[in-house]
């Protein structure tokens, strides 16, 4: 027997391009399946929507000057997506953080003004949509902060973050909490999990109310909970009187996670199917169309058939495309041509590491559409779609959000799937 | 590559795979253990970075992996392919080798001999033992079982006897059941099930004799014996799907299903024995063939109402099948049923894991979170494709927990 499933659309990806993409397919009516090999890009980001953050000179208001980077951008996915779809993915995402399993919690901001947000290392980051949780750390206001560690984060390290924010003219100090924890719930985590029960945070609160000066934002590493951030911030801003603020941490991350739940939950609510640890090893094509792509299903494998595939399985950091030890270049999913390879002879990296490197805008080749070149039902999404230097720009989240929208809404539009029909 | 515990292909290709490591800490976030004890410093150390530093026929270095309970979440997790919990569990392999297995691990991982004493007949009087306390303090001084680990009551018939009497009747469309230990001796009803549902779509079913898979062997880390058993289940399997290409294994205990579709194979380094291959190529779960069935039109889909809500949780070993949670696509077909999905990652059993009163204290902790969601969500009754997390379940909550096939069942009116 061969062993087959079929499906309206398959979304290849989990990260946020790909769980944008199914529960935005499923929401349509659509019976849609999400494959990956595993938990993806959520994990590992800060969870704030960077929109642009440079246009190469700090971007106040993505809004006001999208019209003109898309101008001088034309092979940049933002060019086929428009500023009007970045604004509807991100009010989209805005809703379903607000309906989502996590009672409370919301996404702030919009596409006209960045806010800039102290990272781990004190600099500061321009984001357009952020969780309520990290807004108070815009530095647009921040008139006085003080960072608050514990030993028991090691890879935090509140000096270095209000050193940094003092010299970019952000006055800030830096205190270390006391915390005890077992070794088992000495990361990111663990902690949350803590900041989760209202008892422990309120004996945290009481030992930090003591340290604190009068007139001072808290920013404290974005642990606040995992199952319940509204709750613990809001408590924390309560207990403390004062804005409190979360600062991303290094990986993992539990803002990361809870959007992950929250798009996972948006997939399930609407009935959409998500199997993780399949990895998509074979696919078969119909001439210029794909028509099914297998797994492995422990013993054996499931292929699962679509009219429509989105794949959204990132670029060269997650290893979807990869440049192999011939120096050639792959999209190793489904085979597909790439876009933005250096030519022959021409160099693929630069000696500056933080240089414009020339491999850095390769993704697969796609159509004005963001279908892909050669296998016309593939919409492509996220950090698989070429031209955009993600991390120089500040706008990898803001391209995994609206590819992804952008990949469903196409999909419902030509496969007629009935709008609001239940999968 | 031949360094480290690699000996064959499939070994060097599940080492190999640590070099995929990019340190990312998916895994650490998503491991339950680690989550709720400092003894087991998480995946990724025990994996990756420790395995650098395992050397073949030198001691082991490093002894928490031990404590690793082996539910897979960490490979299923991955986004760079590491197979850290193969790799994991033959480093656990390697480690009770050299420390030498406790009488217990000789015991409780041999349901077959269990059931035999315990069952059938004897079954009222081992019952009253295993509920007996100064029983179950001796048991626990002597044998390292903990007091209060769940521990099923054996059933007063086994499956097989029932079969016997209620032969499939013939209609040429052949499957083979492999009801696993768990349907054979503490609850031959679910096997009865399973095999009226599919009877109800056309099946003829049969039921070669069988013994354990071996997988309380292999996760106690006893790999020679589990070999033995695990290669005895697919000689006793294969013959009903050798000359037949059409003919499918199905089993109802997904974690035992698992152990023939992969495990055996991957941890086992069993990757090439022809008839552990075939097995594994045409083993599938129940669900997961009732959901393709229903794909391909062929599910009967005659249901009742069934107006119950219900909380349901997708095992460890179950998600490992990499099928996603076909139960509840099955579970959309019933009118009237209300579906409470999960998402805690594990109970805590882990096969034997939370019955070693080294580690009961661990299994609960690990259980909590799915414990807490169950209370909290006002269903009756918790549907879960693994015996051993059933009786966990049921055990840490009170509530009644079945197969997702009784649902079925029920809705089919059988």
């Amino acid at each position: 027997m061969r062993s087959e499933l079929h499906y309206d659309a398959v979304v290849i990806g989990a990260g946020t391009a790909g769980l944008v993409a199914g529960a935005r397919l499923a929401e349509g009516g659509a019976r849609v399946c999400v494959l990956a090999k595993g938990i993806g890009s959520t994990h590992l980001a800060p969870a704030t929507i960077d929109v642009l953050g440079y246009a190469p000179d700090r971007v106040v208001s993505p809004s006001g000057v999208l019209p003109e980077f898309i101008a001088a951008h034309p092979g940049h996915p933002y060019a086929a997506l428009g500023v009007d779809a970045i604004a509807e993915a991100a009010r989209w995402l805005q809703s379903r953080v607000e309906s989502g399993p996590l009672a409370g919690y919301r996404y702030l901001g919009d596409l006209d003004r960045n806010y800039l947000l102290p990272t781990a290392v004190g600099a500061l980051r321009p984001s357009a949509i952020v969780p309520e949780t990290m807004a108070a750390g815009d530095s647009a206001d921040l008139e006085r902060a003080c960072v608050v560690g514990t030993r028991m984060l090691r890879d935090f390290h509140p000096a270095l973050c209000a050193s940094n924010l003092s010299r970019l003219g952000v006055p800030a100090r830096s205190v270390e909490a006391d915390i005890e924890l077992e070794r088992a719930d000495q990361n990111a985590l663990g902690l949350a999990r803590h900041f989760d029960d209202p008892g422990w945070r309120a004996a945290f609160a009481g030992r930090l109310a003591l340290k604190l000066q009068a007139d001072e934002r808290v920013g404290l590493p974005a642990v606040l909970g995992v199952r319940d951030p509204h709750g613990a911030w809001s408590d924390l801003e309560h207990r403390l009187g004062r804005q409190v603020f979360e600062i991303p941490t290094l990986p993992p991350s539990v803002p990361g996670m809870r959007l992950y739940e929250i798009l996972r939950a948006a997939l399930r609510a609407a009935g959409g199917r998500l199997v993780l640890g399949a990895e998509v090893i074979s696919s078969e094509r119909d001439g210029s169309r794909l028509s099914s792509v297998a797994t492995h299903s422990a013993g054996h494998e499931t292929r699962y058939a679509a009219p429509w595939f989105v794949l959204a399985s990132g670029g060269f950091n997650s290893g979807a495309i990869e440049l192999d030890s011939h120096w050639v270049t792959h999209e190793r999913v489904l085979g597909l041509s790439l876009r933005g390879l250096p030519a022959e002879g021409e160099p693929r990296f630069l000696g500056d590491y933080l240089a414009e490197q020339p491999m850095s805008q390769v993704g697969v080749a796609v159509d004005g559409e963001l279908r892909a070149e050669g296998a016309e039902n593939v919409l492509v999404a996220g950090a698989a779609l070429p031209g955009a230097v993600p991390w120089r720009e500040g706008c990898g989240e803001g391209i995994a959000l609206a590819s992804g929208s952008h990949a469903a809404q196409l999909v419902l539009a030509r496969s007629g799937a009935p709008a609001g029909a239940a999968a | 590559m031949s360094t480290g515990a690699g000996t064959t292909p499939i070994d060097d290709l599940l080492r190999g795979s640590i070099d995929h490591c990019v340190k990312c800490t998916i895994c650490e976030s998503q491991c339950p253990v680690s989550n709720v004890t400092p003894l087991f410093p998480g995946p990724k150390y025990a994996g990756p970075q420790a395995e650098r530093y395992r050397v073949a026929d030198e001691p082991s270095v490093e002894w928490s992996v031990d404590y690793c309970s082996g539910c897979g979440i960490c490979s299923q997790s991955c986004p760079q392919g590491v197979k850290i919990a193969e790799v994991n569990a033959q480093a656990r392999n390697k480690l009770k080798k050299q420390k030498g297995y406790p009488l217990r691990d000789r015991i409780i991982t041999r349901p077959t001999w269990l059931g035999r004493a315990g069952g059938g007949p004897m079954a009222p009087l081992a019952n009253l033992t295993i509920d007996f306390k100064p029983f179950r303090i001796i048991g626990e001084k002597l044998l390292k079982v903990h007091r209060d680990a769940p521990a099923p009551e054996f059933a007063r018939h086994r499956f097989s006897s029932w079969f016997k009497k209620h032969p499939s009747p013939p209609t040429g469309k052949k499957i083979v059941y492999f009801h696993n230990c768990g349907t054979e001796y503490y609850e031959p009803w679910e096997g009865q099930k399973v095999v009226q549902i599919l009877e109800h779509n056309g099946f003829e079913v049969v039921v070669p004799k069988q013994d354990c898979c071996g997988l309380p062997l292999q996760s106690s880390g006893l790999f020679d014996d589990a070999r033995k058993v695990v290669l005895k289940l697919a000689r006793a399997l294969v013959p009903y799907v050798r000359d037949d290409p059409d003919t499918l294994i199905v089993g109802n205990a997904t974690s035992c299903t698992l152990m023939l579709k992969r495990e055996a194979r991957e941890i086992l380094s069993l990757e090439h024995d022809p008839d552990l291959k075939l097995v594994s190529e045409r083993t599938y779960d129940l669900c997961e063939l009732l959901l393709e069935l229903h794909d391909r039109g062929e599910l009967k889909t005659d249901f009742q109402p069934v107006n119950e809500h219900i909380f349901y949780h997708a095992p460890c070993q179950q998600q490992g099948h990499f099928i996603g949670k076909p139960a509840l696509d099955l579970f959309a077909l019933i009118p009237g049923l209300e579906v409470t999905e999960g998402n805690a990652r594990c109970c805590g059993i882990a096969g034997t894991y939370g019955l070693k009163v080294e580690k009961y204290d661990i299994a609960q902790k690990v259980g909590a979170d799915l414990f807490g969601q169950i209370r909290g969500s006002g269903a009756a009754e918790v549907a879960c494709d693994s015996e051993t997390c059933r009786w966990q379940i049921t055990h840490a909550t009170g509530h009644k927990s079945v197969h997702p096939i009784d649902y079925l069942h029920r809705a089919y009116g059988l």
